[in-house]
């Protein structure tokens, strides 16, 4: 028993599958909840076409323009999707056990526990953001490098960069996501988790460029280095919205610190899981 | 003289029960309110972002006004469709028609002399009531923090009985909008996929999402033919003095029309579905 160890790709697989089986007899439920997240992200576009209207950028000689926005916007969407497909249910699911008792089902299984409360629902219908934001991504970069102005020339760097800053987003807000879960051992409850969450992510969704006037640089400050969620989605939209020969250097600066970042977040929410974890106590006899 | 008194000791006892629904429902909300404060507090915390992203926008837009709003004005706006949604919203209304529709519960309503609408609205009142109560600490203390956005101060007395106005009919609105679609559900067992629809068009329509005068003229023009409009956006204007006298009290009548016109489709519905309805079993 004791060289025992499962195979976590396996029992990956198996929690991927049995929620596609669980979507898939519920068919009609998983077309209407795709297009729901859908329309959501139309109506977004809507409301940002309104806005471009009335401006050609997203704060003075910050370079977010329309189609560089949109970039950024379909940045937003990947990893949201990401985070909600294979997170968020989960997650919400953590402070259900916690308060009826069933933790103590997760905390028996021969398996890594956070493994084992962070995996095991997929939401396949969430997954079709990621469609939407790749789409959005190919069209804003097809505007951004034909027009005729100034035309964006894609960077092979940039390229195999914005994959690898998208997963380090997806696991800093995978962090933050499993450290508000935590909290509901010591709160009993925590219905509020998605409010909270949306809250604090909301100040993920724009450039870090608006909040650098009057006192928004406190809140800058906060989360770029103590909650890290500004870097998640500015740091792989600026590199590849933008030229990366002309990124500035604390932009780059910002890009390491954000790997740094990313690994710290995991380490101190796995240790916030793991003290979480000692001071449950089972809610049944 | 015997039906007299009968007639107000039903009355009395009437008001009696009504009285002890809203009480319970009193009680029952009032178990949670730490986390009703703390959670009104943190709803506060999207209108930072907003207060920054309009910046951004007039910065680059060089214009101190986008549609007579200045971006003090957007922000004061924002905070005003709060409170227009601490009315108007109905979390939970109707779904739990639906649920109660779809587990038999709806049963005891047939069976006991309590109208279904009237238990519900009371229990909403209460529920409101107590929200308010809780809330209103937190409304004010960032009302007051933020005053500054607030570039014209308080508006004028008719001005502001028209807000309550508007805001108390915002909240009937919400109410029987939301009921009429919980009854659907005496003809569609599964109604989710609805409200989600529902509460979609409403983000975008109401106002909530942003100031519908920045939308074009022609959406506009559609978006006010509607009675969306009435659940975030108009109480808003109407404090924020971007209506007209005359208008004001023609838009107050036309919010009027389609409150009527929705207490009176939920009641049909419901008479209607209470025939189709069939229940069985304990």
């Amino acid at each position: 028993m004791a060289g025992y160890r499962p195979s976590y790709s396996r029992v990956f697989l198996t929690f991927a599958r049995n929620s596609l089986v669980r979507d898939m007899s519920f068919r009609t439920n998983f077309i209407l909840q795709s297009i729901s997240t859908v329309s959501w992200t139309i109506m977004n576009i809507g409301f940002y076409l309104i806005v471009f209207q009335y401006t050609d950028s997203i704060g003075e000689d910050t370079g977010w323009g329309r189609d560089e926005f949109f970039v950024f916007l379909a940045t937003t969407w990947i990893i949201n999707s990401l985070v909600q497909t294979f997170f968020m249910p989960n997650a919400q699911q953590f402070s259900e056990l916690i308060r009826s008792g069933n933790l103590d089902f997760a905390l028996l299984k021969p398996i890594d526990t956070q493994f084992v409360i962070s995996f095991p629902r997929v939401d396949w219908a969430a997954l079709s953001n990621l469609f939407m934001g790749l789409t959005l991504l190919g069209y804003s970069l097809f505007q951004l490098t034909t027009r005729e102005t100034n035309p964006l020339i894609l960077d092979w760097r940039a390229v195999l960069m914005y994959p690898f800053y998208i997963a380090c987003g997806t696991v800093i807000m995978y962090s933050v996501m499993i450290t508000l879960a935590s909290t509901s051992v010591w709160l009993g409850r925590n219905q509020t988790l998605y409010n909270f969450w949306f809250y604090i992510t909301n100040f993920s969704r724009y450039p870090m460029e608006i909040y650098k006037v009057g006192w928004g640089m406190a809140l800058w400050v906060f989360f770029t280095f103590l909650i890290p969620v500004l870097l998640v989605v500015n740091i792989p939209a600026r590199i590849m919205a933008k030229p990366l020969n002309t990124m500035e250097t604390h932009y780059w600066q910002l890009a390491g610190y954000s790997i740094f970042a990313t690994l710290i977040c995991l380490t101190v929410s796995r240790r916030i899981f793991v003290r979480a974890l000692k001071s449950y106590r089972s809610a049944s006899s | 003289m015997t039906t007299a008194v009968s007639s107000s000791s039903s009355l009395s006892s009437r008001a009696k029960t009504w009285w002890t629904i809203l009480r319970i429902s009193l009680e029952e909300r009032f178990v949670y309110r730490g986390d009703f404060a703390l959670g009104t507090l943190m709803r506060f915390l999207p209108i930072i972002t907003q207060v920054f992203l309009w910046g951004a926008i007039f910065a680059a837009s060089g214009n101190n006004a986008i549609q007579g709003y200045t971006a003090n004005a957007v922000v004061a706006y924002y905070m005003l469709t709060m409170i227009s949604r601490a009315f108007s919203s109905m979390p939970g209304l109707c779904s739990g028609i639906a649920l109660q529709v779809r587990d038999g519960e709806i049963k005891k309503y047939l069976i006991q002399p309590i109208d279904l609408l009237g238990f519900l609205l009371i229990t909403r009142v209460a529920h409101k009531l107590c929200y308010y109560a809780i809330a209103i600490i937190p409304f004010t203390l960032v009302f007051y923090l933020c005053r500054g956005f607030f570039e014209n101060g308080w508006p004028e007395a008719t001005v502001l009985v028209a807000y309550g106005l508007a805001l108390t009919m915002g909240f009937l609105l919400g109410f029987f909008i939301e009921a009429s679609l919980g009854l659907v559900s005496f003809w569609f067992l599964e109604v989710t996929s609805l409200v989600f629809v529902y509460n979609l068009l409403n983000f975008f329509l109401s106002g909530h999402m942003f100031p519908l005068d920045l939308l074009p003229e022609w959406a506009n023009q559609m978006v006010r033919l509607l009675p969306f409009q009435y659940l975030a956006y108009f109480p808003a204007a109407v404090f924020l003095g971007r209506i007209e006298q005359d208008e004001l009290w023609f838009g107050l009548g036309v919010e009027a029309c389609w409150l009527l016109a929705f207490v009176v489709l939920s009641r049909v519905m419901l008479n209607r579905g209470i025939h189709r309805y069939s229940g069985f079993g304990g």
